[in-house]
């Protein structure tokens, strides 16, 4: 067997442009993913089945469902529709970046929610009381003591989410979006060189999860020193 | 007039009675002892004066304002006005059995926190409390210490700062020493000591016998959701006129 990597070299461009992609759709889907797990956490943790039950049900359909599903279902499955085609949404809908960058960020907000509803809902109780004693709002509760806190006891779970979330963005890659895996099919299907192009898309996946590793690494060890044994 | 005034409180536990009519007085400078033995409803007492739990009934007086308190489905007493109860728990200040430190912060942001949020006090001048009331129980040096790292005695020294950085009317403490290895108890002990000397305003659930009879002015003896037995605790340690106290006293109490 002769691997050809000649051909790699000379489309390394296409690679480097697929990193960018990736790391944007990754970028955009967290961060929006982030800002709507929040208020999803803080319901899932209300005793009001009112508040409770929407957020319930929004993470038990989005996680009990592949996120290859719920792209094709934005993607292609709105585009059906004529109102969505003559909407106001359409350019948005038409958009292969737009849709996958929602579904992802529906995706992980739902994850996320889960993640950061059971980190709340380990808090301390003494904490909480501890607040209530010195006469804190319900409000001043969250914002001082429980989400801080909660959101520290999240990261090395997320960091899990952040990383599985990269790997999802090669499903972007099936909507026509040439992000790493977007490059490695071009190639692949240029070429005729499947193991060359993937591999080569498999090392910069590899290179990437390293580089996040380290950042929540040192993010552990900035907003999480408050756990780590006690040092000599 | 009186800085502290708890008149006949009530509380149960589905049909459990654990507080059967609980009144206190507190006058500025006054250190007030309360002992019974587990179940007694002592430590429930004491969370009800900052609701903490739900008294069923009763009155709550803090420099002769009454909180305002209003029953819900289940006959339990609520704060009527949540902006009320706030402001009183700010002038209360508890010191807690398992300190109840915010772990994410250090002592010093621990003892700096309230003042700021809840007081509005600024950054700066909260720090120069915070940093004078860890000095004054002795933690100075543990001020950028995360509660983890600190031993069962500095944790709750710290949560003493905590309090007095509040500048309380009075404070409640809930058996702070219960959870301390026997050689940490003196240190806290100590603390709680210069504060009385100060002249501050406290309420004390214990079981130390010797910080009741020294340093205390009252005692209170609970018993199944009762007082038994009050008044000066030399008197009362010494010559205790009811039959359980003596039990209690002479530990054959189950």
């Amino acid at each position: 067997m002769i691997l050809d990597f000649s051909v790699i070299w000379e489309n390394l461009p296409l690679y480097f442009n697929g990193v960018l992609v990736t790391l944007k759709l990754l970028l955009i889907s967290l961060a929006v993913g982030l800002t709507v797990a929040v208020p999803l956490a803080l319901m899932r943790v209300s005793r009001q089945p009112a508040v409770n039950f929407p957020a319930w049900l929004y993470t038990y359909v989005i996680r009990g469902t592949p996120m290859l599903v719920q792209l094709f279902l934005i993607y292609y499955g709105l585009a059906q529709f004529a109102a969505v085609r003559e909407s106001f949404l359409w350019p948005y809908f038409s958009n292969a970046t737009f849709c996958a960058c929602l579904a992802f960020a529906i995706n992980t907000s739902a994850y996320t929610a889960e993640i950061l509803a059971g980190s709340l809902k380990a808090t301390p109780h003494g904490e909480i009381e501890a607040a209530k004693a010195v006469g804190m709002s319900r409000f001043k509760l969250y914002r001082r003591i429980l989400l801080p806190s909660a959101l520290r006891r999240a990261l090395p779970q997320y960091s899990n989410e952040v990383i599985m979330m990269l790997h999802t963005t090669s499903l972007a890659s099936i909507v026509t979006l040439v992000d790493i895996t977007g490059a490695a099919r071009t190639v692949s299907s240029q070429y005729y060189l499947p193991f060359e192009a993937y591999i080569t898309a498999g090392v910069f996946y590899l290179c990437l999860t390293f580089v996040l590793v380290r950042l929540f690494k040192r993010a552990e060890r900035r907003w999480l020193g408050y756990m780590a044994p006690r040092k000599a | 007039m009186y800085k502290l005034e708890v008149q006949d409180l009530h509380k149960r536990y589905g049909s459990h009675e654990v507080l059967k009519g609980v009144s206190l007085a507190a006058k500025a400078g006054d250190v007030i002892s309360i002992i019974g033995s587990s179940g007694s409803g002592k430590s429930t007492f004491l969370r009800c004066i900052n609701l903490l739990e739900q008294p069923h009934g009763g009155k709550i007086l803090l420099n002769g304002e009454e909180l305002k308190l209003i029953a819900n489905k289940d006959g339990a007493l609520k704060a009527a006005d949540p902006k009320q109860l706030q402001r009183m728990r700010s002038r209360l200040s508890m010191v807690f059995q398992h300190f109840n430190l915010w772990s994410h912060m250090t002592a010093l942001e621990n003892v700096m926190e309230a003042p700021v949020h809840v007081l509005g006090v600024t950054k700066k001048e909260a720090q120069e409390k915070a940093e004078h009331y860890l000095a004054k129980v002795g933690v100075a040096h543990r001020k950028d210490a995360y509660p983890g790292h600190m031993s069962g005695g500095e944790q709750q020294r710290v949560a003493i700062a905590r309090a007095l950085a509040m500048e309380p009317e009075v404070m409640l403490f809930d058996e702070p020493t219960s959870a301390l290895d026997p050689e940490l108890v003196g240190e806290v002990l100590k603390v709680m000591q210069d504060l009385a000397t100060e002249g501050r305003t406290m309420v004390v659930v214990t079981h130390e016998m010797g910080f009741a009879r020294e340093v205390s002015n009252q005692l209170v003896f609970l018993h199944k959701g009762l007082v038994e037995e009050r008044g000066c605790p030399k008197e009362v340690l010494v010559n205790p006129q009811s039959e359980r106290l003596k039990q209690f006293l002479s530990g054959s109490l189950k």
